[in-house]
């Protein structure tokens, strides 16, 4: 059976509802969790400890757990927390960036590579493998026929490297030194204030025909289209997928759960409809098309 | 500190040597490299014009093939650094893993010098590359402040080169799939961002001027307002009321005031953007910075020409620049 995974929390939510957010994920049919802050350095409500016994909690609850790091590496503090994460033998970490993969590989830490990473061929990954690449992500802009032509050479080169396929939530597009939530507020992203903690969704940007084009998240910027690719489960499942990924959402996401759960133990979903956060669907990269539409 | 200059054609390749570019790139026709524009880059006959020309006169070529191959494209990627190789390029610049490793092992004698779309934006980083691939150089992405570049520059394993003057990616390069989500292009599939095959102009019956891209409005501007390409990070969007540039402005990066201190760190090159811009252009800029660099390298005391800002502002995207990340206070 695929697997289901919760990929980092990609939003900035206060301590308390990080705890109670995953708390409740560990009753939830989800296999693998990937904990940690992979966007903004500014970001601390957890510290490295608190990272660290939740990764513990959530491993003596059965999940395998998997330490996620920060995807745009700027400064010698950035550097610091990273091998703070690579310290450990507990944990495979998920590199988003080659900083990541470069102090992992020197610890010896076995890695997978995030949807940011530039997995686009073969070669690619034949020469991760040699350093210690356990599992890999599409990037996002991926689509299935280009995955399916990612595994079937895996295959044909007698490597055994599970693909994971972001699946669900509000596509990472792209990464920035500045913060365009500050920026909103016309705060220097030094003193930000913090504001992303008012918006545990990120922040709409429309067009002036009021089209939802995407949402800015501090110093990221997502789709402002939701991801959805459930309905094509039986077809990464056929291809060989190995894990199914799912980005956390903070109201709905134990309905999200249970219906991609059902769907890929070949039940059809009851729940209808979903109460989540207002956005439109789309699945176009699955298709080879512009992301933002739906087929 | 060498001077980088983009070769878009093969006019504006003469351009940049005969106006002081110590090293050009270009790419080739097609979607390997990061400027795929309808009738720009060179075939192989007018490269090896190019090459012939550069080097006659001193100046190095590079060869960019900096963009990432999915499995059914990977034979035109490779087919591209092998006729790099044939054709006799000082360098290749490259950001995909794969072709690096395929280009590490079958010329192990031509250097690398890893893209800007490569995202290495720390020493760490740059150690994977130089352990992995045995990069000679690498280009850093715009988005480090000067106190970053001085962190990375201090570690760094490789000859580093930054990007001094035109147009200002905002978003991690090598990262960055905006593009992609609105058309079917991006800079890392196709070398394409918000292609000119998506972009239509209309003018509406008030007379302001709208600018979309896959019929997403990316511009509206009032009657006379001057108006600018549609790349989708510089258009003005509504986020919660307000209407503003909530990405980023149209301007250019403009490094001259930086001179001395990317020096002092050692930057081996910066970079000019812009294989786009049109052969004048290239012998305008080449001409400004070139002065720039060798008064720098003149003696100590090196102040920025007030004629050279002009000429460069002149040149640029809604006439502004900026310092962009560079300058901590962007962000």
């Amino acid at each position: 059976m695929m697997k289901l995974s919760l990929g980092p929390i990609l939003w900035f939510w206060s301590k308390q509802t990080v705890f109670d957010f995953y708390g409740k994920a560990a009753e939830w049919p989800v296999d693998t969790i990937y904990l940690g802050e992979a966007v903004c350095s500014r970001r601390r409500e957890l510290k490295p400890d608190d990272w660290f016994d939740l990764a513990r909690d959530l491993k003596a609850c059965g999940k395998e757990v998997v330490l996620s790091t920060q995807t745009l590496i700027e400064s010698e503090a950035d550097l610091r927390r990273l091998r703070r994460i690579c310290d450990q033998h507990e944990f495979v970490v998920e590199a988003n960036d080659q900083s990541a993969m470069q102090v992992a590989m020197r610890n010896g830490i076995p890695f997978v590579t995030g949807p940011s990473m530039n997995v686009y061929n073969v070669p690619t990954l034949k020469v991760l493998a040699r350093q210690g690449l356990q599992g890999w992500n599409l990037p996002v802009e991926l689509g299935r026929d280009t995955l399916e032509e990612l595994i079937s050479g895996l295959q044909a080169e007698g490597l055994d490297l599970p693909a994971e396929v972001f699946a669900w939530g509000f596509l990472p597009l792209a990464w920035s030194s500045r913060c365009f939530t500050a920026r909103h507020y016309n705060l220097p992203k030094d003193n930000c204030e913090f504001r992303c903690l008012e918006h545990p969704d990120g922040m709409e940007v429309r067009s002036r025909e009021n089209q939802e084009l995407f949402r800015i998240n501090g110093t990221s910027t997502l789709s402002g289209s939701r991801y959805d690719l459930m309905r094509e489960l039986p077809d990464m499942k056929r291809m060989g997928v190995s894990t199914v990924r799912l980005s956390p959402e903070h109201q709905g996401m134990d309905e999200v759960v249970n219906r991609f759960d059902q769907v890929r133990r070949g039940e059809t979903p009851v729940t209808d409809p979903l109460q989540l956060v207002e956005a439109p669907p789309c699945n176009g990269y699955w298709y080879g098309k512009p992301g933002m539409e739906l087929v | 500190m060498e001077l980088v200059c983009p070769a878009g054609s093969l006019p504006a390749l003469k351009n940049a040597v005969d106006n002081g570019a110590d090293a050009v790139y270009f790419g080739f026709r097609d979607s390997t490299n990061a400027r795929q524009f309808a009738g720009l880059n060179l075939n192989d006959k007018r490269a090896a014009e190019g090459i012939g020309y550069a080097h006659s006169k001193g100046a190095r070529v590079f060869c960019a093939i900096n963009t990432y191959p999915q499995p059914r494209g990977w034979q035109q990627w490779t087919t591209a650094v092998d006729r790099a190789a044939s054709l006799g390029v000082d360098a290749i610049i490259l950001a995909d893993m794969g072709l690096l490793d395929y280009a590490a092992n079958r010329y192990p004698d031509l250097p690398r010098h890893l893209s800007v779309q490569g995202s290495a934006t720390s020493y760490e980083a740059l150690q994977f590359y130089k352990d992995t691939f045995d990069i000679r150089r690498a280009v850093l992405p715009r988005v480090l402040s000067l106190d970053q570049v001085k962190g990375v520059a201090k570690h760094s394993p490789v000859e580093l080169e930054v990007f001094a003057f035109g147009s200002l990616c905002i978003m991690a390069e090598g990262r960055c799939y905006l593009s992609s989500y609105l058309t079917d292009e991006s800079p890392n599939s196709k070398g394409a961002c918000s292609p000119a095959k998506a972009v239509r102009w209309e003018e509406t019956a008030d007379g302001s001027l709208e600018s979309r891209l896959n019929d997403v409005l990316i511009d509206r501007y009032a009657r006379g307002e001057p108006a600018g390409y549609p790349t989708l990070c510089k258009g003005r969007f509504e986020v919660e009321g307000d209407v503003y540039h909530a990405i980023e402005e149209p301007v250019s990066l403009n490094t001259l005031d930086l001179l001395p201190e990317l020096k002092d760190l050692g930057i081996s090159a910066v970079k000019i953007e812009g294989r786009q811009r049109s052969p004048a252009y290239i012998a305008d800029v080449a001409r400004t910075w070139r002065q720039a660099l060798d008064r720098l390298d003149s003696g100590p005391d090196f102040a920025v020409d007030p004629a050279w800002q002009s000429t460069l502002a002149g040149l640029s995207e809604g006439g502004l620049t900026t310092l962009g990340a560079y300058h901590r206070k962007w962000k």
